[in-house]
């Protein structure tokens, strides 16, 4: 067994506003090894990109670590300093944001903006750094990469804004790669692309990728393992072909439910998850997702469910699980 | 961008042109005339000037004759102080003035850019609240009464600084405080919501996630994007102090123009008006002119058409 390259143990992060403390993060914990892609769906809120920008320290006011541990690659990032970030940030660990559109600099040229991560990390001159950016250019298959490099990203359309912010994240060779739902503002035609472009590079460079979305397709083609977040908890974790065949907790059910079916009969009714997310701010007593399950009892609403290890690599934390595991260890007995 | 600089100047001339003859006509609707109010003055010898300066004539002939002279670069004779042509009057005052708005300009710049900045970096706290209180009084205060209080302040108690006149380095603190403090507030302010809405885009995270310092985030990254609202705002506002404040020349007795503003206006000096009017016009055109192509220089995204 490889080296962990990220471990996250018991993580508790708050936002401090002035309304109070926003509990975003509760007791995450899930580790990650050199290679592994893993995907973390759950709904708007529900803690998915906090848990990524945490490892890379950019989490700032209001948001702060309140516990736990997070190690990746060697540091210690609960103990790091914004300048021991600055490093990191870019280098070992990098990010695709959601809007490509938005995400690049408009004022200064695709080259500009590649090259910029190439000499904060390294020591090219600007001549290599830019035969470098023409490289990575080449790397996300955009064309004519010399005529790219100096244009500016309002020339750009939305699917090669994204290969160029893929290229920025790539620059330097990073361990990981957080995707924070790299797809939702493009095409579906361009998402696949972005999608097998990401998978591509994945085999030809041994990273491990984070990939953050809320479409179930999106991870069940590109991740091997999954963790389900709800309420700033990880409520199920296991690898992909688990949590399809095998959903342990109600709420991944439910999102599976959700998914509308091509081999529907006639009007079929799409099936939501009844309810509202909870307010952070005030989380309920039990389990969050209690007021919005359909087989809610009463232990539910009183206390958090502890985690029920289903297989080895699949748990979920659901009082159901833990009754079932009861009744099943009294017939053993 | 050639092309569009040529297009853009052809179409100032012709606002000039606009504003010129808009002027020569209300100038002409109101009524009185320059040799009216001398009570002294004969009714020959008001006739005597009238003819001299070719006021008998109809009003079409007037501004036809006007206008040959401007183009060939003769604004005419002023009328009030005689034996002057307005083109000497404003070229000695114009400098006196430009002189002294180019360095309010640079010193508003100078304060309202980076207090803007901290403020924004500041948010909500005490430092910001301060920023914005500065800014606040800086635009609500008038200049007639910031420039009596620092001419009674520094120079009437104080007797730190020279009350009259530009003849030494220390006579310009006052009135270029004056005439910075509103244009300083307005960028301060400018800056802080500016900055604020560019430290919301997505671009700043990105540039965070690279790595890069804070020092070459606000640098590079912020400042290009949120400083476009101050160049627009400049560009004017230059023109408009290099003309002159009458108020702040009148109190800091500054021989500047913006005094010959206002008194050719209620002299009814024809001629004066039109000239200065004329000046005023052409840098605010010519400002406008180069802030649009500043514009394309910091903002690639900007179209010139």
């Amino acid at each position: 067994m490889s080296e962990k390259l990220l471990e996250i143990q018991d993580e508790r992060l708050s936002f401090f506003t002035q309304a109070g403390e926003v509990k975003a993060l509760n007791n995450v914990s899930f580790s990650m090894e050199q290679g592994d892609v893993l995907g973390i769906v759950g709904e708007s809120g529900s803690g998915k990109s906090v848990t990524a920008y945490s490892i890379m320290g950019l989490t700032a006011y209001p948001g702060k670590l309140i516990g736990g541990t997070i190690h990746f690659n060697g540091h210690e990032i609960e103990k790091m300093t914004e300048k021991e970030f600055r490093k990191m940030r870019g280098n070992e660990v990098s990010i695709i944001f959601q809007d490509p559109m938005t995400s690049l600099n408009p004022v200064y040229t695709i080259g500009n903006q590649i090259v910029e991560v190439i000499r904060l990390h390294t020591n090219k001159t600007k001549k290599e750094a830019y035969a470098r950016a023409k490289e990575l250019l080449e790397l996300v298959g955009m064309n004519e990469p010399e005529k790219r490099l100096k244009q500016y990203p309002h020339e750009l359309s939305g699917g090669m804004r994204q290969r160029v912010m893929i290229a920025i994240a790539l620059a330097c060779e990073p361990k990981l790669l957080i995707a924070d739902e790299p797809t939702t503002a493009l095409d579906v035609t361009i998402q696949a692309q972005i999608l097998e472009l990401m998978q591509e590079l994945r085999a030809k460079l041994g990273m491990s990728i984070i990939m953050i979305t809320h479409d179930l397709g999106v991870v069940a083609s590109m991740c091997e393992k999954i963790a389900v977040m709800y309420a700033g908890h990880i409520v199920e974790y296991g690898t992909t072909d688990e949590i399809f065949y095998q959903p342990g907790h109600e709420y991944t059910k439910g999102l599976i439910n959700s998914i509308p079916k091509l081999n529907a009969q006639g009007k079929e009714r799409l099936i939501p998850i009844e309810g509202t997310p909870v307010d952070l701010l005030n989380p309920p007593a039990g389990c969050p997702f209690a007021p919005r399950c359909t087989n809610c009892m009463k232990v539910c609403l009183r206390e958090m469910p502890p985690r029920t290890d289903l297989s080895d690599t699949h748990y979920s934390l659901c009082w159901l699980h833990q009754k079932q595991q009861a009744e099943q260890g009294g017939k053993a007995e | 961008m050639v092309k569009y600089t040529v297009k853009r100047i052809g179409m100032g001339l012709f606002s000039i042109f606009i504003v010129a003859t808009l002027t020569f006509f209300l100038m002409n609707m109101v009524p009185g005339g320059p040799f009216v109010a001398e009570k002294s003055m004969s009714k020959a010898a008001q006739q005597a000037l009238a003819e001299k300066y070719g006021l008998d004539k109809p009003i079409l002939e007037r501004y036809g004759t006007y206008l040959t002279d401007l183009l060939h670069g003769d604004m005419g004779p002023s009328l009030k102080q005689r034996g002057r042509e307005v083109s000497d009057i404003i070229f000695s005052k114009f400098p006196v003035s430009a002189k002294l708005a180019g360095i309010a300009v640079l010193v508003a710049l100078c304060v309202g850019i980076p207090l803007g900045c901290l403020a924004a970096y500041n948010r909500g706290k005490w430092a910001d609240n301060l920023i914005i209180v500065f800014a606040t009084c800086g635009i609500a205060v008038p200049s007639f009464i910031s420039s009596v209080l620092l001419l009674y302040t520094f120079g009437m108690n104080l007797k730190l600084l020279p009350v009259v006149g530009l003849n030494e380095a220390a006579a310009y603190v006052m009135p270029v405080t004056a005439l910075a403090l509103y244009p300083a507030a307005y960028i301060t302010r400018l800056m802080r919501s500016s900055l604020l809405d560019v430290m919301g885009q997505d671009y700043m995270r990105t540039a965070r996630a690279k790595g890069v310092s804070n020092f070459k985030i606000l640098f590079k990254h912020a400042l290009r994007n949120a400083v476009l609202p101050v160049v627009t705002y400049v560009g004017p506002m230059l023109a408009g102090l290099m003309t002159g404040s009458f108020v702040v020349e009148k109190i800091f007795t500054v021989p500047g123009l913006g005094r010959e503003f206002v008194s050719a206006i209620t002299n009814r000096d024809y001629t004066m008006i039109m000239g200065t009017t004329i000046i005023l016009a052409t840098l605010v055109i010519a400002a406008n002119v180069i802030v649009d192509v500043l514009y394309k220089i910091i903002d690639p995204r900007i179209k010139l058409k």
